[in-house]
Formats: C-alpha cells, sequence, structure tokens
C-alpha cells in the first residue's frame, strides 16, 4: 500500500466516519456509567466522561466526540470542547485521584471551542488550569490521540504518564490551513503545510513527544480497538508498580526534556 | 527616571527620535514619551513596552542579573523562512529570544523575573522561549524566590510545531512545583496576551494583574467573528473585561505597577 502524506492523514484522522472517543468508551469499557457536568456552569457534550472497567480494573475515561447524526455533532458542538468540559474533565481526574483510579483520555477535536461565551467563562483559564492539574493527579494517566489532535484544546487532556497515538492521527500546535493561511495566505496550500508541521505520529514519536503508534492499516476498527486496549492494559501495569512520587517525576520529567 | 536608562537603552536615549503615537498620531520625543512610562502623553495610549524598556522601570538601580541568555533558537522543523525571521527579530530588538530572564530586587525584594518582548516574533512561544522560562521557575522553587513576569504573546510559536505546544505543558508544570513549594507567583498581563499564553502560565498566577485595555483572551477575535458570525461585543477580551468576568485580580495602570507589585511581594514575604 502507498505510504499516506501528511495532509492524507489529515483528511483521515477527520474523517467522518472516524471513531472518535465515544466508540473506544463503548467498546473498550465495561460497566460505563456517564458522569455529567463540572459543577460550576454546565455540562458539555463534545466530552463524555465516566467510570467502568478495563478489562476487570476500574478505571476513569474521559473522551472527546463529535457525534455521528448532523443532530447530534450540533449537540456536540462537533466535538470542539467548550471551558465546561474541560472543567468536568479536571473534576473527574480529581475523582480518579481520590479512588486511586487510573484515567485514560481520548483525544480528537479540531479544537476548543471558539465563541464569545468560551471566552467570557475563560476558555484560556480552563486549558491552562488542566495543564497545570493534571501534572500533580496522583494516578496513572494514558492519553491516546483517536483523531485531529488541535492544539491547546487537544492538549487539555494530554498531559499524561504515556501518550500513545493512532497511525492515521495527527497532533499540530495550528490547523495546516490556518498555517497555510499565515505563511501564503492562501489555506490551499494546506497539503505543504502539513508536511512542514511534523504532525503525524511517525514525526512525533521520532521526536518523543508519543510513546507509541497503535498501527491502523489493513485493520477493522474493533481490532484497533483491541490493540490500543492491550496496549493500555500493559502500560497501568506498569505505571500501577510506580510510587506516586515517581509517577509525577516521569510525568514531569516526559514533558521537561522537551526542547531542553 | 531617565538618566537610569544608561546601559539598556543607550541607543534610543542617544537618538531621541520621535515616536508617533498610533491612536493619535501625535509625536513625542523618545525620552519625554519613557519618562511618562510609554503611554502618550496627549492622548493616553498605552504603546508597547520592549523588554529593555520594562526591566528599567520594573527592576532596582543595576539589580537584574540576566540568566539563560545563552540559549538560542534553532530551525528545528527546517521550517520556511524561520531563520531570516529570527535574524530580522534579533536586529530589531537587540534580543537573542522574545523572553528576558533573570534575577533582580522589586522595592528591595530579591525576585526571579521574566520579561516577554511582543518586537520579537510576537513573544511567540518556541522551545527556547519555554526553556528559559522552565529554568526561572525552577531556580525559583530551589532558591525560593517569588516570580513576576511580564507577559505578552501571540501564543505557541508555528514555527517550532508540536515542539512548541509541548512547552505549554511544561512551563505550566514548573509554575505547579513553584506553588507547591508555597512560593509567589505574579504575570502581569499586558497587551497583547492570546492563544496559548492564556491557556498557560498566563492564567495560573497566584495573583493576575492586567494592564488597562489589555488585549487578553485565548481565540482569536476576528477567527471567532468568522467561524461563529456574532458580532463581539464592545471591549471584547480587553483588560477589563476579564476583570468583570472574574478573570484577573486587578488592573494597575503602569506608573503605579512597581509600587502595587512591591506592595505584594512585601504582603506575602
Amino acid at each position: 500500500m502507498k505510504k499516506m502524506t501528511a495532509y492524507e492523514k489529515v483528511a483521515a484522522a477527520r474523517g467522518n466516519k472516524r471513531p472518535m472517543g465515544g466508540y473506544f468508551i463503548e467498546n473498550m469499557i465495561d460497566n460505563f456509567v456517564e458522569l455529567h457536568g463540572d459543577r460550576r456552569f454546565g455540562d458539555d457534550n463534545a466530552i463524555i466522561g465516566g467510570v467502568g472497567y478495563l478489562g476487570g480494573e476500574p478505571v476513569t475515561v474521559i473522551g472527546m466526540e463529535r457525534g455521528d447524526t448532523i443532530e447530534e455533532r450540533i449537540k456536540r458542538h462537533f466535538g470542539c470542547p467548550t471551558p465546561e468540559g474541560y472543567r468536568k474533565a479536571l473534576r473527574l481526574m480529581k475523582n480518579a485521584e481520590k479512588f486511586n483510579r487510573p484515567i485514560i483520555c481520548f483525544i480528537g477535536s479540531s479544537g476548543a471551542y471558539c465563541g464569545i461565551d468560551a471566552e467570557e467563562r475563560g476558555q484560556g483559564e480552563a486549558i491552562a488550569e488542566n495543564l497545570y492539574e493534571m501534572m500533580g493527579v496522583k494516578a496513572p494517566i494514558i492519553s491516546v490521540i483517536v483523531g485531529e489532535g488541535g492544539s491547546g484544546g487537544a492538549l487539555a487532556l494530554g498531559v499524561a504518564n504515556r501518550v500513545a497515538m493512532l497511525e492515521n492521527s495527527v497532533y499540530s500546535v495550528i490547523s495546516p490551513e490556518g498555517c497555510a493561511t499565515i505563511l501564503w495566505k492562501d489555506s490551499t496550500k494546506a497539503g505543504e503545510a502539513a508536511e512542514i508541521l511534523k504532525l503525524t505520529a511517525g514525526d512525533l514519536f521520532g521526536f518523543g513527544i508519543v510513546e507509541k503508534i497503535i498501527e491502523e492499516e489493513n485493520k477493522t476498527s474493533e481490532e484497533i480497538c483491541n490493540d490500543l486496549k492491550k496496549y493500555i492494559s500493559e502500560e497501568l501495569k506498569t505505571l500501577k508498580a510506580m510510587s506516586e512520587k515517581e509517577l509525577l517525576n516521569q510525568r514531569y520529567e516526559k514533558f521537561r526534556k522537551i526542547g531542553r | 527616571m531617565f538618566k537610569k536608562l544608561f546601559g539598556f537603552l543607550k541607543k534610543d536615549e542617544a537618538n531621541d527620535e520621535v515616536r508617533v503615537c498610533k491612536k493619535c498620531n501625535e509625536e513625542t520625543k523618545y525620552s519625554e514619551l519613557f519618562n511618562n512610562y510609554m503611554i502618550c502623553p496627549k492622548c493616553g495610549t498605552y504603546a508597547r513596552m520592549s523588554a529593555k524598556e520594562r526591566l528599567t522601570v520594573i527592576c532596582d538601580d543595576n539589580s537584574f542579573n540576566e540568566l539563560y541568555s545563552e540559549l538560542k533558537s534553532t530551525n528545528h522543523l527546517g521550517f520556511p523562512e524561520y531563520d531570516e525571521k529570527l535574524e530580522k527579530a534579533r536586529k530589531a530588538t537587540g534580543l537573542e529570544e522574545a523572553v528576558v530572564t533573570g534575577t533582580c530586587t522589586i522595592g528591595g525584594v530579591k525576585t526571579a523575573l521574566f520579561v516577554m518582548d511582543s518586537a520579537f516574533m510576537m513573544a511567540s512561544m518556541g522551545t527556547i522561549v519555554g526553556e528559559k522560562i522552565t529554568r526561572l521557575f525552577e531556580k525559583a522553587t530551589q532558591e525560593k524566590l517569588p516570580v513576576v513576569g511580564f507577559v505578552t504573546s501571540g501564543g505557541a510559536r508555528m514555527q517550532e510545531g508540536m515542539l512548541s505546544l509541548m512547552q505549554m505543558a511544561k512551563v505550566s508544570g514548573a509554575v505547579k512545583r513553584h506553588s507547591d513549594a508555597g512560593e509567589l507567583y505574579i504575570p502581569v498581563l499586558t497587551d497583547p496576551t492570546t492563544g496559548g499564553i492564556t491557556a498557560s502560565f498566563g492564567m495560573l498566577g497566584d495573583i493576575i494583574i492586567a494592564e488597562p485595555k489589555a488585549l487578553i483572551g485565548f481565540a482569536g477575535a476576528r477567527v471567532i467573528e468568522q467561524t461563529t458570525g456574532q458580532k463581539l461585543p464592545a471591549g471584547f477580551q480587553r483588560a477589563e473585561f476579564l476583570l468583570e468576568h472574574g478573570f484577573v485580580d486587578a488592573i494597575v495602570e503602569r506608573k503605579n505597577l512597581k509600587a502595587t507589585i512591591t506592595n505584594l511581594l512585601e504582603i506575602h514575604k
């Protein structure tokens, strides 16, 4: 099979039928109970969070979801989380910490929700708070980029002990279209921008930003989900054997070494 | 005060060029403008301050000791025109990077200080900006120093791709360790503070100060308008808007900044 270009991967990551957080939660987590709301202002449907079992072990799971039908996409505002979504995620992580449960995050969103209301309620502050607090959560965290990892809005669930990417997911500081507009005032050159930005799983593995690539070629969603489950279960074994201090130091150092 | 500039602002002092206010177009000599904290004496508009001007105004005389100035950006991704942009920014500002870091005393209190300069690639954060600020917080944690930061930035630096985005997590981690050690951090948000900086260390202070009318936000105003088709309210994403919505502690006029910061540092000693 021909190797996909960076922009083909961007298209795949955004694909209309591509499974997002909801699919992985449904197919990987047993006895899932969804927990709603940030206990501050509201509930964000672009982020699904709750508790359940991963292969018999209790976990907290948080996933970005855009929905399948147009009605659902409107309800989930196309998978772009609001400040309430990030605050709900943090609330659930704190709950996981209290009960010493590992946390799994599925990331797939073009970016944080963009709107007057989101700014009024502190979109920047909500993301900042997650980066800050996730660095100190005393429970193992594994984040997986399953779709498009759109900048700060994706990173807000990505401060983890392990970060994995599906082979055809992408993770970028800016959308290729946005980059092309800034560079060449021409968003149709997004393909070139995608190459330059080094946003594929392979690129980011090379930089040490992700630890694991889950292969997708010639696999069904079910097989990908099983491989991912296997990876998460094995890594959780390693992480659960670590002391709190080791866990926090490992997470800190993982990011500390980037650009040192 | 102008006499104190020696060393930092020699060139501007010698030339004493005329500057034009962007708002009212009035011309003011540099020396007069600087003595008025880079505020237009005619219409009161705040001009953006360079890092050197900021240091001169905020640090006690001769107290600033620069650190990590040896760190220089490289073009990790081979990004088009990045080398040229860096070179141009270095020439224009006389700085190596968009942030200056070091220790100083402010009103006699020893402080770790970082000052960002929007004339350097809109003070965007690449790996070196992230590394310098992280090192400063780590040093401040070790030496039990408060951190004061003059923040301005367009966000993460596109030209360093994901390595830039990761700096948001890296710096936030260092801020957390500093905070967990019981130390004080005061960011001063100045015009403009947007994107990934608002979504990381800009919003992580114990006390967050903003300059009047500074633009502070996450998403770009034009992007919001285009995406949502909504008309933006007057004063949207200005410091006063953030104060009203509960996201900054205080708006402090430039001439009162040093006294206010000194007072806060004293209270937290």
